[in-house]
Parts: structure tokens; C-alpha cells; sequence
């Protein structure tokens, strides 16, 4: 792999930029590998990463039926903080926090992880002692988070209305100033390059339409439309689809998969420093590098695999939006798109082993996966290298519906991811 | 926004008038008490998520305000049927896939 | 003023009024009926704008909504800047202020232009290799450079004075575009009796008519056909005809989104006048008519002010009147350019020449140019082109080899040809396909009930296109062959020709493909190399096709350059996604009226203005508002509240509880439907006794609770929390409709018919009893947990005895409009007694004295009944209910989980933090091993002491330890404690 650089990028300079090798291999797929990881999302790609470097298994293949990180990891809308609840949350989320807070040197590859704050927004009495909560929770486990006042959250985000005719005063926030952003694609982007150059094949275009199992049960290996592909071990780390492929192994998993839906403001310069969320208004926001306005809010209500949602869902967040911010109204939506999320009872993810032996699963994401990408991705790797769970994924296992051991994030905070 | 017939009402009305309610034909257990742990998990937490045709319960909300069910295609949104509560899984013949 | 580049005698605008209008604050004069950039062009002024990246100087590219150069900030008062308006769509009028946006100090002096100089380095994705050391320079530094350097206009700092109006519609037709195709399209449906909405994104309809010389319908010019037709279709009682108005979103089922433009281009827009208005709607047939976009050539520096797209320059001048320049150079790959400049040489305007990329070019266009005395250069490409803010030359050089020369100008236009306006057929879900010899995505195979005719659908012909659109619009009532409508001798230009992608480019040359995003072919060519093999990672890398024109000019070149560097077919290396919507829409126009008080409706209740003129706080709980306290003069929260509780329990308070949640259950089988959806056993509570019930998830998690009163033996009044009311009456229906059919039950909400004014106190009796009849209200005949039906102030009531604050206690419910006159004769009762009005903070102090929970507060969704010290309120003989299976998973009966506690602290008057953790020691390590946290803690001045209600784990067997609540200035030591601070043998509520 060639290291990036500035001095890299002055060398190429002089000769119009032909000479960079490219990112990631494209390989055609081998007839067997030690382990297939199914889906080149982030965390199919960090899992990749990690299994390579901090495992020794580099006889890899990310299987992935589009292009790689045109799923969700593409999609999102790129927030990151780890300021939840319970302990298992708050250690999954703050693990990728820590490691997001390096990841670029780790891939030598900008993935522009901005710390800037994400602040949510208190409405209601309910809201504060919700948030309260949050606070004292995550001061006793380490994570950032602290109580603002509305002045002090006017004072963070100039452009905030605290106004107390809003139909929701805003009566404070909370406040973790290590979360923040990161650009999607160059998380995927780096992943792979560095995944690539560790000898992982990367095979785009490549859907998987069966998984074969041996006569004691384990996984063999997949099939796909680019031919029979051997493995030991499998991951399925398939976001929206993790349903559809888990079926191919015959196990039935607690999730179902909705319309997420994003949309981007055309770009300005710099008003809006932070990032913003409201549970009771019902909607984030945040300003891209480039400009833009990055804004999203809550699932369409019925599933779907259609990667498009209603135009109400649109306005209902724009709605949120300019109530919250009603300089705003003269702003143009420049795009929307839909993502499908993979959403589990409790809210949070499974990652885990599952009753067929090689088989590991990784989903249940909700509309909070992009966050935790660089911990999922570690601990994960850590699941299929070891056989067995890290101390931080494993309460998220695939069991805990059965016995009602719940990490009820939705529940415990009615705040969206 | 969706545009969904009411099979009590029978008319297409628009989305905003619905809630959509989970999967449908998950009938409770007669006898709960008897249920396993692994029973009461597929009753309760266990979905089939299609891609594909899914059958669906809705609730015409701000309507007859009545619980029924749809067959629909998750991935072009189209609905192939929607019935009553109660009555059995359509036959969609070849549009069920 | 001087309008230099008017023509006399061209175009349509003719003796139209003079506008004066500013431009970066310099005054200029155009015509009405100008769009913002032809009144510029008009006064010569090409240079409007600064790229995005290198701040380039860049002039007017199209004269449509396609353009991607020409944006400007439109400042109609200082609550009115809207940024990144494109010029060529922005209509002029009088006092319009324009200013150029992304440049510093001036327009034709920008500081940011340095950037091009050190291009070099800025290459494709240049920012994911470096940034990077040292670490928190990117945080510090490099981050914040880049968010300055980035953007483009300047978003607005007040809130927006106007309005935004939103409609819904249903049409048999709906037809996109207004051109030949969407005019004929909407005759014939019109004709067939349909009711018909056609929109179109110009002020005028008209489209490319309005500078296609060469087409002739009717026998009349193209232009004047449409005028006709236009007034035709406007006259129809079952035609809405919408200009200024984009259908930018194609959703399911055939519902598109359009929005109007009404006031923008108005002077002085009427007040209330909504500035846009969003239009949903829903069509039996969608015809789209959305025509196609022509696409610039792609060379060496041709981004510089005044060169334009061929069609943008023919629209200024035959239908604006406007030169684009003196000495005008054609570069183009298409035929229709040729046409375009023999417009303007005929209208007196000077060709340099004109330069085609094609090896062969024939026709009558060109025979025309030669005999016109038009330099015409086959075979050749532009390879250069000079001018600072200006273009003044271009270099020119044959493809085949051989010397090069310049040719002066100060304008060039340029088409490689047109690209439909497949982006609604996209959207609508239909597939796309590739037409490989005229290298064109065209409408495929449809998803929805949709045509395309015309240029969207690939027509190149008028006369196929009007017969095309006669016939979508005739079936689109599903009416085939009863075609009504006559169209003759249609006359049109052809168009052949066109290319993608470069013809040629040298080495270290910025040929630019996306012209906002400063996206180059070599930029392209170098994201392939790097492995971008996608044209989603090409796009993503290089960012071509994501600034606010989504590349409409300019994706199928990105995407041709790209397939050529992959040796593949450019089906295989695919197709971007189209998005909405088609042009950018402005959040107020999707918000609509969703603004402040109608963002979301807000609940009162009959008792609200009471409470209001007694200067009561309000709390939002759900969308009511509630009174949260009423202070006397001179008190704060605290003493309010002080004052409240001390006086419901020395003598009365008064409390409008109207907002529980009230659900009449009713039927022959209602008792049994409530032993199924509550843990309580029912079928023997007595005509005229109440419950306190507790209803779970069939998780066995507590879901809701309340007070349900047998109003007889087939009828309960129950009531739910206030958040709740409307999911628990959804639970309840669901389970009635769907599990338990057979149960002869109904259900109806009651909650707003029902006032509900609770007595609290040992004065309560004395106080209602005035108002009573009917009622025997004694404690042997009307005990604690009992309901009655009689009167009070003469009104039908149903009276409860019950009690959330521990003393004596009534809840009078009569119908809602009856509350305010009760209220009022209850408090005069009140008054005379020494009783107090209080709000939801007193209620939620005197029910925490007496433990009693508050759903969603003492629990969060993980509670069971055992958790919260209900155990006694789940029947034990019962066969089933709602969460009985749930309730007996392992972990639901797991010892160690967290229970419902008192807390006292140690310090009497500290009073905790609600949500505050508890842990055993304080002085471990973080992270430290939690055991719970503070549901509610309070004041409490009957006690004398601070109270809190806590789940802590294990919470039951911990009674009378020390545990602790670290706080940021210490660890706050308390006692495990019953819940019960206040009379704990609860003999108070019985009298």
C-alpha cells in the first residue's frame, strides 16, 4: 500500500495524477477462503480490517452484490456519539468513539472524524429527567456528556430557536462534545484499501443466493452469482438484508427491515457548527465540510425493501426542522434518498455467534450503525477469529430475545439513535 | 405516500390514514401458559421480513378504525390484496412469487 | 440605460416594460418578461459567479433550471436572502437585488482564486490523503479552512416572514412539461373529458418552442401554436394549467410532488401572498413531457465567462432578444448548434465559425452556414480557449492531426448534444434503457402508469412527438381510439448527432465535465484509476453530479469518460441513481403551514383559560399543555409547590386531571376482556367499586396503569396515563378486533368528553358536597375505591372517590363542556374552605409521599409489575392475561433486578437529581458498577425532608443500607427506604 501524504500528493502532482495505484484490488473470487464476509459495508470491511491485522486471517473475501459502501454506510447520515444508557451500549459505542479518534491515521486514509458535539434537545419535563439520566449514566462509565442550559445551548448552536413561544420550548440539552461526524464513504473507502493491502479480496458485484452447509450442520461456504465460493466461516454483516441471508441458512432472526429516508440542503458556508438531534420534534441535523445541511429523522412505518419512502416523512422532518430553526425555511432540499435499516425489539444490535456453527451475524443497527462502525467491526472480528465474543459484544447476542435479557436503548430513552 | 384500499371501507385511501400494525397470520397461543421460551420468542420477537411479498396487518386509523390485513411486495411497495382480519392468506396465484 | 446586446426587432419581449434591477449592487436595467441572467446578458455582463472549488470565474451556461454556473443570492429584505438562486430561472423586476456569491473581495477579484493556481494538489478526493498529521490539526485547522473555503451562498441568519401554502389534488391526467409535447398531450386528454392538471417549470409554457425558429404546427410557427393551445386548455373547466411550477418527485402509486413558484418574481408580492406552493398530486396517468437537456463539450478551459450551451444562446436570442455576443464561435458534436447559429448570424450577430468534432458533416443547416459565408471546420476539436473573466479566443486544431490556430471571439457556444429528462421516469421506479447508437438512456419499461413522449422519451422528431403525445393523452383516460384531437402539418427541426465524453483533451488541462464542483476529465479519468469502477464510487470520489444542479448537464459525460477508461460498455459501468427532487425544493414549501402553533396541534383542556387567568406555568406533557403550578404573587417554583402540597393535606386542593386518558369499555363480555388486557382480576369487582389496574406488553413489561371504575356490570370506565391514552385504546382495539374477536365488547375514547376535577384533602368532602345530589357521600355508602353516577351544579356526573395524593379524595367527571362552570363552582366551594388550585408538580409530590409510580417516570419499558412493587396487582388465579407468558421468562424473574425503592439522603435537605445513578461505592474506579438510578425525587414540606423514589438493584432486599449517588462535587449518601414517606398505614385516604 502506498502511504498517502502530502509529500505523496506533491510527487503526483508534478505528474497530472497518474500514477496512484489503485485504492483496492478487484480480484476475481478463489474457490475457497478461511472466512467470507458477507456485505463491504464499513463494518463488513472493518471486519475484514481487523480480522487481518489484529487476528493473522487474511484469506479473506468481502462478498458484496452493489459496489462497496452503497448500502447504508453510504446512505447515513454520518452521526457519531456513544452517549447511551446501559452499560452494553455505552461500551460498544464509546470503544468505536476511541476508535474513531485515530482511525485516520490507523488507515492512512482522512475519514475526517470531526468532533464537533452533537447536542439533543430537552422539551419536556420527561426529556430532562430522560437526558439527566443519560448524563449521570455516562459520567460513572467515562463517556463525555454534560448538561447545557438553553442560553448554553444557543450559545453552542447560534442558529437554535429558544424561543418560549416555540411549540416545544427547548428547556436544555445534552451535550457529548467528542461526537460528532465522519465522512461515510471514506470509512468504507479506507477500510478497504487498507483491507485490500493486507491481501483481503474485496469482490464487488457479487451476490450471495445460498449458503451451503456440510452434513454436521456447518457452514461450507456460500453461492453466489459469480459461482460456488468455499469458506470455513461465514459473517453475514448485511444491514437491511441480514434477514433475507440468515434465511439461507435457515435461521430466523428478530428483525425487520424499514425506510430510512435522509435528504441534504444545497451548501452554504459555515451556520451551523454542531450537530443537532430532537426526540420530541423529531429530527437531526448537521453541516456537512461541504456545506450542506445533513438532516434526518424516523423510519417510514411499514417495512420495505424499496429504498424510497412517502414525501410526508420528508416534510414531517422539515417541518421539525424549521420549527427548531426557522431561518431555514429558504433553504433548498437538494437530495433525499432512503437506506433500509435492520431494526431488533430492543433497539440494539446482535452480534454474535449463531446456532450454525461458523456462522456469525452482525445486524440489527436500527438507524445507529454508522456510529459504532470502527467498534462493531473490531469486536466482530474478534467473534469469528476467536469463536467467540469479545467481553464487549457479548451481551448482543441473538439468545438474549429468549431469555428477555433486553438492551432496551428505545425503551429506557424514547430517543431515536 | 401509499395509497391503500380499505377492505371494510372500500375505498383507496391515502396512507396518513393508516397505521401500519407488523406482521400479519402471528395468531397469540391459545394456551399461553404452555408456551416454551423458544415458542413465546417466535410468537412475540421473530419476523419473516420478505423481501418479496409480505402479509401485513394495517389499521385504518383515521377511518372505520378497523385491524386487516395486505398482501404487499417489499420491494416495489405494491399492494397485491388487502382482506379482512380473519380471513385466511390469499391465494395471490402468480403474483405471489 | 443601456441595454447594449438587445437586438431591436427579435425575440418576444418587444415593447415591454423597462425593470431596473441590481446586480453586486450595481444598477442595470432589463425588460419584463427577462429572466435575471438575460437582462445581465443584455447589459453584456456574462461573469455572474466563482466555482465551488477553484473559485474560477464562471459565466451563464444554459438559460433553463439545469444551470449550473450561474447562482446568485437573491435579497429581497434582510429577512428575505436566499441563496444560490440560479440566475437563468430567477425572473427580473423592479428593485430585484442580485449578488454574486463565493468570492472575496469581489467578483472579478477573488482572493479564493488562488486555489487554482495550487490546483495541482487539489485533485480528485486529494482530502482523504492528507489532513492527517499532526492529528489535531485536522479538528483545529485544516477542518475549519476547509468548512470556510467550502459552501456557496450564505444561508439566512432571520426567520423567514413568508408563507408557504401546500395543497393535495387528484386528476385523471397529470402532464409534466409544457412544451409541444406536454401541450398536445394535455389537449387530447382534455378533450376526452379528463380532468387534466398541466405544469410547467416556466413562467410561460411553451418549452423548447420558445427558440425552435424551425417549427411550424397548424400552419402556424411552433411559438404561436402554443399560445393558442395554452389559452385553450386555460379556458377548460377541467384543465389546471400551473407555470412556475416543477413536479421535482415521482413517489409510489402516482403521486408526484410539484411545487409553484408564486411570488419570486413579483415586485411587491401581496402579504399574505404564500411565497410557494407545494402541490401533491395523485393521477390515474402521469404523462411526462419533460423534454431533454443539452450538454456543453467537454475541453480545455471551457468554463470561462461566455461560453454557453448552443440552445441557451438560440432561447436569449429569439426569444429575449438578446446577443450573447458581437463575435460568436460554435463548437458542437449536434446538429441542432448549427441551427443556432444561423439564428444569430441572421439576426446580425458575427460567427467566427463553427467548429465540428464530427469527421463528417452534411445537411441543410450546413450547406446554409457556408452559404452565409460561415467558416465551417469539420473534423476539428477546441483544444484551448484564453480570457481572464471573459472568453476571447479559442484554439482550434483538426482531430486528424495537424496545426493549430486561434480564432478570436467573445462568445462560443457549444452542444455534444441532448440528454433526455429522464429523471421523474427514473424516480416512478421505471427501468431505464440504453440506446446504444444514439448513446441515450430512454425510458424503459414502465413501473407506474406513466408515459414519456417527446424528447424525454427520446423523440428527435416534432411530428412523432406530437403523435405521441396525442396518443398518451387520449389514453390515459383509458379511452383508445377515441382520439378527438386534430393536429396537422406538423413541422420540426432534426437534431442528429451528439457525442459523450471528450474529444479531445492534452495532458494537465482542465476540461471541465462538471462545471459547479470544478470536476475535470483527468479527475474522472484519475478516480478510475484508483479502483473507482462504480459509477456511484466515481461520482462519490470526484463529487461530479452532486453540486444543486445534480449534473444535469453533465453526468452522462462524467459517465462516458469513465466507461472509456474501463474498456467497458457504459451500461455495465451504470447509472447513477436519480433522486428528488428534479430541482432543488425550499424546506418551506415542504413544510408548508407546519409551522409554530400548527406544527403540532395542542391540547387543552375546559379547565386551561381558567388556569391561565390565574397565572398558572404550563407544562407540555404529550401535546396538552398542563397547569404546572399557580404561584401567588412573589413565589417562585419552589414555594409554589411548597405551599400547594401543604395545603391539599391540611386542607384541600383542587386539580384538573382532565387530560387522563378514558376509555368506556362496554358489552355484555367486558369484564372478561379486562381480565385478559389487565394483570387485576375483574370479574368480581362490584358495580360502583374502582380498581387500580396495571396493563403489560405481552412482554410482561408494565405498559400502562390507571383507575377503572364498574359503572355497571357490563360497563367500566377506565382511565390510562395521559401520554397513553391513545396507544392503550390501539392495544385494547387490537387485541378486541384481532385475538379475541368473539368477545361481544366496544371501546370507545372518552377522554376529551369527560372533564375531570379531582378533590384532594381532608376538606374535600366538605367542599363538594354542596354541589352533590343524588349522591350519598357519606363513608358507608361512598367508600374509598368507589364510583358514583348522580349530579353536580345539576350536571350528569360520574364521581369517583379516589385518591393519588393519600388523603380523602374525589374526581368528578361531567361532560367537558360543562368543566370550566364545575371547576368554577368547586373552587368557590374550595375557596370558602381553605383549599388551593394545584398543579401537575403537587400531584407528582403527593403521590411520590405515598410511593405510588408514575408510568413512563418509576418505569421505562424494562419494569415489571414485581419490579415496581405491584406483585398484589396481578390476579392469581387467572388462566391468562396480556404478559402473564412474558412476565415468566428467565430474566423477568431473575434475582438481582432492579426494584422500586425509597431513598432518603442522609442530609435531609438535599434533595437528588432525578436520574441520578446509585452505586455502593463511591469511590471505585470509573467505570463504575451502577445499581440503579433516581426515578423521582422531590421537596417535601409535609414531610420535612427530601424524598426520592429509586430503581436500584436487588432494591427489595437492600432495606435500611447505605448506598451512595456520586455527583460531580461528591457522592451523596441515602438510605435504602419503603416507598412510603408519608402515612404509611394510608388511613388518610379513607377519611
Amino acid at each position: 500500500m502506498r502511504k498517502y501524504s502530502v509529500f505523496a500528493i506533491a510527487r503526483e502532482a508534478m505528474r497530472g495524477h497518474r500514477g496512484w495505484p489503485e485504492q483496492w484490488a478487484s480480484p476475481e473470487p478463489k474457490k475457497h477462503y478461511d472466512v467470507i464476509i458477507v456485505g463491504a459495508g464499513g463494518h463488513g470491511l472493518g471486519t475484514a480490517y481487523y480480522l487481518a491485522r489484529e487476528h493473522g486471517i487474511t484469506n479473506i473475501a468481502v462478498l458484496e452484490k452493489g459496489w462497496l459502501g452503497g448500502g447504508n454506510t453510504g446512505r447515513n447520515t454520518t452521526i457519531i456519539r456513544s452517549n447511551y444508557l446501559y452499560d452494553e451500549s455505552a461500551g460498544i459505542y464509546d470503544h468505536a468513539v476511541k476508535l474513531w479518534d485515530g482511525l485516520s491515521q490507523d488507515l492512512n486514509y482522512n475519514v475526517m472524524y470531526s468532533p464537533r458535539g452533537v447536542m439533543m434537545l430537552a422539551h419536556n419535563v420527561h426529556d430532562v429527567q430522560v437526558f439527566k439520566r443519560h448524563i449521570h449514566a455516562n459520567r460513572l462509565n467515562g463517556v463525555d456528556n454534560e448538561w447545557l442550559t438553553p442560553e448554553e445551548a444557543k450559545a453552542y448552536c447560534p442558529p437554535l430557536n429558544i424561543s418560549p413561544d416555540a411549540r416545544y420550548p427547548v428547556m436544555g440539552a445534552a451535550l457529548q462534545r467528542r461526537g460528532g461526524t465522519a465522512r461515510h464513504d471514506a470509512v468504507a473507502w479506507g477500510y478497504a484499501r487498507a483491507a485490500s493491502a493486507r491481501g483481503v479480496d474485496i469482490i464487488q458485484n457479487c451476490e450471495v443466493i445460498g449458503i451451503n452447509r456440510g452434513p454436521d450442520g456447518a457452514v461450507t461456504g456460500v453461492e453466489t452469482t459469480r459461482g460456488t465460493i468455499g469458506a470455513a466461516k461465514i459473517g453475514i454483516v448485511a444491514a437491511g438484508h441480514s434477514s433475507v441471508l440468515m434465511q439461507m441458512a435457515g435461521v430466523q432472526v428478530p428483525l425487520e427491515s424499514y425506510p430510512l429516508q435522509a435528504l441534504v440542503s444545497e451548501p452554504v458556508k459555515p451556520v451551523f457548527p454542531c450537530v443537532v438531534m430532537s426526540n420530541t420534534v423529531h429530527a437531526y441535523i448537521s453541516q456537512s465540510d461541504k456545506g450542506e445541511l445533513v438532516i434526518g429523522a424516523g423510519t417510514d412505518q411499514y417495512t420495505s425493501y424499496s429504498q424510497t419512502g412517502g414525501l410526508h416523512i420528508i416534510q414531517h422532518t422539515l417541518d421539525a426542522i424549521v420549527e427548531m430553526f426557522p431561518m431555514f425555511t429558504r433553504m433548498k432540499m437538494l437530495r433525499s434518498w432512503g437506506g433500509i435499516v435492520d431494526v431488533t425489539p430492543d433497539r440494539s444490535p446482535i452480534m454474535a455467534k449463531t446456532p450454525v456453527k461458523g456462522l456469525y451475524v452482525n445486524c440489527g443497527w436500527g438507524t445507529g450503525g454508522f456510529k459504532a462502525t470502527p467498534g462493531s467491526a473490531h469486536v466482530f472480528a474478534h467473534t469469528i477469529a476467536r469463536d467467540e465474543p469479545h467481553r464487549i459484544n457479548a451481551p448482543f447476542t441473538l439468545e438474549r430475545f429468549r431469555s428477555g435479557r433486553l438492551i432496551d436503548e428505545a425503551a429506557a430513552a424514547a430517543v431515536a439513535h | 405516500m401509499l395509497l391503500i384500499h380499505c377492505p371494510y371501507c372500500q375505498e383507496d385511501r391515502p396512507e396518513l390514514e393508516f397505521r401500519h400494525a407488523g406482521e400479519a397470520h402471528i395468531a397469540r397461543p391459545a394456551d399461553m401458559a404452555a408456551l416454551s421460551d423458544e415458542d413465546f420468542e417466535r410468537f412475540f420477537f421473530i419476523r419473516s421480513n420478505p423481501k418479496g411479498v409480505v402479509f401485513e396487518r394495517w389499521r385504518h386509523m383515521h377511518g372505520c378504525a378497523r385491524f386487516f390485513n395486505a398482501a404487499r411486495d417489499t420491494v416495489s411497495d405494491r399492494f397485491l390484496k388487502t382482506y379482512k382480519a380473519g380471513e385466511p392468506k390469499p391465494d395471490l396465484g402468480g403474483e405471489g412469487r | 440605460m443601456q441595454q447594449p446586446f438587445r437586438l431591436a426587432d427579435v425575440g418576444r419581449l418587444g415593447a415591454a416594460a423597462p425593470v431596473n434591477f441590481t446586480f453586486d449592487g450595481k444598477p442595470f436595467t432589463g425588460l419584463t418578461g427577462d429572466t435575471l441572467a438575460s437582462a445581465l446578458l443584455a447589459n453584456g455582463v456574462h461573469l455572474v459567479g466563482r466555482s465551488f472549488k477553484y473559485h474560477r470565474p464562471r459565466g451563464i451556461v444554459s438559460a433553463g433550471a439545469e444551470e449550473p454556473n450561474a447562482l446568485v443570492g437573491i435579497h429581497r429584505d434582510a429577512a428575505r436572502k436566499t441563496p444560490n438562486v440560479r440566475a437563468t430561472v430567477q425572473e427580473v423586476h423592479a428593485g430585484l437585488e442580485a449578488v454574486s456569491q463565493n468570492r472575496w473581495p469581489s467578483l472579478a477579484f477573488d482572493v479564493g482564486a488562488l486555489n487554482d493556481a495550487a490546483s495541482p494538489f487539489f485533485s480528485a478526493g486529494f482530502y482523504y490523503k492528507t489532513f492527517m498529521w499532526p492529528k489535531a490539526a485536522w479538528e483545529r485547522l485544516y477542518e475549519p479552512f476547509i468548512r470556510r473555503a467550502a459552501g456557496l451562498g450564505v444561508a439566512p441568519d432571520q426567520p423567514d416572514p413568508d408563507v408557504y401554502a401546500n395543497r393535495f389534488a387528484h386528476c385523471d391526467v397529470l402532464v409534466i412539461g409544457a412544451g409541444a409535447a406536454g401541450l398536445a398531450a394535455a389537449l387530447a386528454a382534455a378533450d376526452t373529458g379528463a380532468r387534466v392538471i398541466l405544469a410547467d417549470e416556466q413562467a410561460e409554457t411553451g418549452g423548447a418552442l420558445r427558440f425552435e425558429t424551425g417549427a411550424a404546427i397548424d400552419g402556424r410557427p411552433g411559438w404561436d401554436w402554443a399560445k393558442a393551445v395554452t389559452a385553450d386548455l386555460a379556458a377548460r373547466d377541467n384543465v389546471r394549467l400551473l407555470t412556475r411550477t416543477t413536479g421535482f418527485g415521482y413517489y409510489a402509486q402516482n403521486i408526484v410532488g410539484l411545487v409553484e413558484r408564486l411570488t419570486d418574481h413579483l415586485a411587491k408580492p401581496a402579504p399574505e401572498q404564500p411565497r410557494e406552493r407545494l402541490w401533491q398530486v395523485r393521477a390515474k396517468r402521469v404523462v411526462l413531457a419533460t423534454g431533454a437537456i443539452e450538454r456543453h463539450m467537454v475541453f480545455a478551459g471551457n468554463d470561462r465567462p461566455g461560453i454557453m450551451l448552443a440552445s441557451a444562446a438560440r432561447t436569449y436570442l429569439n426569444h429575449f432578444g438578446v446577443a450573447v455576443g458581437r463575435n460568436v464561435a460554435v463548437y458542437t458534436a449536434d446538429d441542432s448548434a448549427w441551427l443556432a447559429a444561423l439564428d444569430l448570424k441572421r439576426a446580425g450577430v458575427g460567427i467566427a465559425a463553427i467548429v465540428d468534432a464530427r469527421s463528417e458533416i452534411r445537411g441543410a443547416h450546413v450547406e446554409e452556414a457556408r452559404r452565409l459565408g460561415i467558416e465551417c471546420l469539420e473534423g476539428h476539436a477546441v483544444t484551448a480557449t484564453a480570457g481572464r473573466l471573459r472568453v476571447s479566443s479559442i484554439q482550434v486544431r483538426p482531430l486528424a492531426g495537424g496545426a493549430g490556430r486561434v480564432i478570436p471571439c467573445d462568445a462560443l457556444i457549444t452542444s455534444s448534444g441532448w440528454t433526455p429528462a429522464v429523471h421523474l421516469f427514473s424516480q416512478s421506479r421505471g427501468k431505464l434503457a440504453f440506446e446504444a447508437e444514439t448513446q441515450r438512456f430512454l425510458p424503459g419499461t414502465s413501473a407506474q402508469d406513466v408515459d414519456c413522449v417527446g424528447a424525454c422519451g427520446g423523440s428527435i422528431d416534432l411530428a412523432q412527438t406530437i403523435e405521441q403525445a396525442l396518443e398518451a393523452g387520449t389514453r390515459a383516460d383509458g379511452a383508445q381510439g377515441r382520439r378527438a384531437t386534430i393536429v396537422k402539418d406538423v413541422r420540426g427541426e432534426v437534431w442528429s448527432g451528439g457525442m459523450l465524453g471528450t474529444a479531445e483533451t492534452g495532458t494537465g488541462v482542465k476540461a471541465f465535465v462538471d462545471f459547479q464542483n470544478d470536476v475535470t476529465a483527468k479527475d474522472i479519468r484519475q478516480a478510475v484509476r484508483e479502483g473507482m469502477r462504480s459509477i456511484e464510487h466515481v461520482k462519490r470520489f470526484t463529487t461530479t453530479g452532486m453540486a444543486t444542479d445534480q449534473g444535469k448537464t453533465s453526468n452522462m459525460h462524467g459517465l462516458a469518460i469513465a466507461a472509456e477508461m474501463l474498456g467497458k460498455p457504459i451500461p455495465e459501468v451504470g447509472l447513477t441513481t436519480f433522486r428528488a427532487p428534479y430541482t432543488p425544493v425550499t424546506f418551506g414549501a415542504l413544510a408548508g403551514h407546519s409551522r409554530g402553533a400548527l406544527f403540532e396541534p395542542v391540547r387543552r383542556t375546559p379547565i386551561h383559560s381558567w388556569a391561565q387567568e390565574k397565572g398558572a406555568a404550563f407544562e407540555d406533557v404529550g401535546q396538552w399543555k398542563r397547569a404546572w403550578y399557580f404561584p401567588e404573587a412573589g413565589e417562585d417554583m419552589h414555594a409554589a409547590v411548597a405551599r400547594e402540597c401543604r395545603t391539599v393535606r391540611e386542607s384541600a386542593g383542587i386539580f384538573d386531571a382532565s387530560t387522563l386518558g378514558k376509555i368506556e369499555v362496554v358489552g355484555p363480555d367486558a369484564a372478561r376482556f379486562m381480565e385478559l388486557m389487565y394483570t387485576n382480576p375483574w370479574a368480581k369487582l362490584g358495580v360502583g367499586r374502582c380498581r387500580y389496574g396495571v396493563m403489560l406488553r405481552e412482554d410482561g413489561f408494565i405498559y400502562d396503569d390507571g383507575v377503572v371504575g364498574r359503572i355497571a356490570e357490563d360497563r367500566f370506565h377506565v382511565t390510562t396515563t395521559t401520554g397513553g391514552a391513545p396507544r392503550v385504546l390501539n392495544h385494547m382495539e387490537d387485541y378486541l378486533q384481532t385475538e379475541f374477536p368473539d368477545l361481544r365488547v366496544f371501546l370507545t375514547s372518552t377522554s376529551e368528553q369527560w372533564a375531570v376535577i379531582a378533590v384532594q384533602g381532608p376538606r374535600s368532602r366538605d367542599i363538594i358536597a354542596p354541589l352533590v345530589d343524588g349522591i350519598d357521600l357519606s363513608d358507608a355508602a361512598m367508600p374509598h375505591m368507589s364510583v358514583r353516577e348522580g349530579t353536580v351544579c345539576g350536571v350528569p356526573a360520574r364521581l369517583f372517590r379516589m385518591s393519588f395524593t393519600g388523603e380523602r379524595g374525589f374526581e368528578i367527571n361531567v361532560p367537558a363542556d360543562y368543566g370550566r362552570t364545575v371547576w368554577e363552582a368547586v373552587w368557590a366551594e374550595g375557596e370558602k374552605r381553605g383549599a388551593c388550585a394545584y398543579g401537575t408538580e403537587t400531584m407528582h409530590v403527593l403521590r411520590a409521599e405515598k410511593g405510588f409510580i408514575i408510568v413512563g417516570q418509576e418505569t421505562d419499558g424494562t419494569v415489571t409489575p414485581q419490579d415496581a412493587g405491584l406483585i398484589w396487582a396481578i390476579g392469581k388465579n387467572k388462566a391468562d392475561f396480556v404478559g402473564m407468558r412474558g412476565l415468566r421468562r428467565a430474566d423477568l424473574v431473575a434475582p438481582g433486578r432492579k426494584q422500586l425503592v425509597g431513598l432518603r439522603t442522609k442530609d435531609p435537605n438535599t434533595v437528588l437529581d432525578e436520574g441520578a445513578q446509585i452505586v455502593a461505592d463511591p469511590h471505585q474506579a470509573v467505570p463504575m458498577t451502577m445499581l440503579g438510578h433516581v426515578t423521582s425525587s422531590y421537596w417535601s414540606e409535609n414531610c420535612g425532608h427530601s424524598i426520592a423514589l429509586a430503581l436500584v438493584a436487588g432494591g427489595h432486599d437492600r432495606m435500611g443500607e447505605t448506598l451512595y449517588v456520586p455527583m460531580p462535587g461528591g457522592a451523596i449518601a441515602v438510605e435504602v427506604a419503603s416507598t412510603v414517606f408519608f402515612d404509611e398505614k394510608g388511613e388518610r385516604a379513607n377519611g
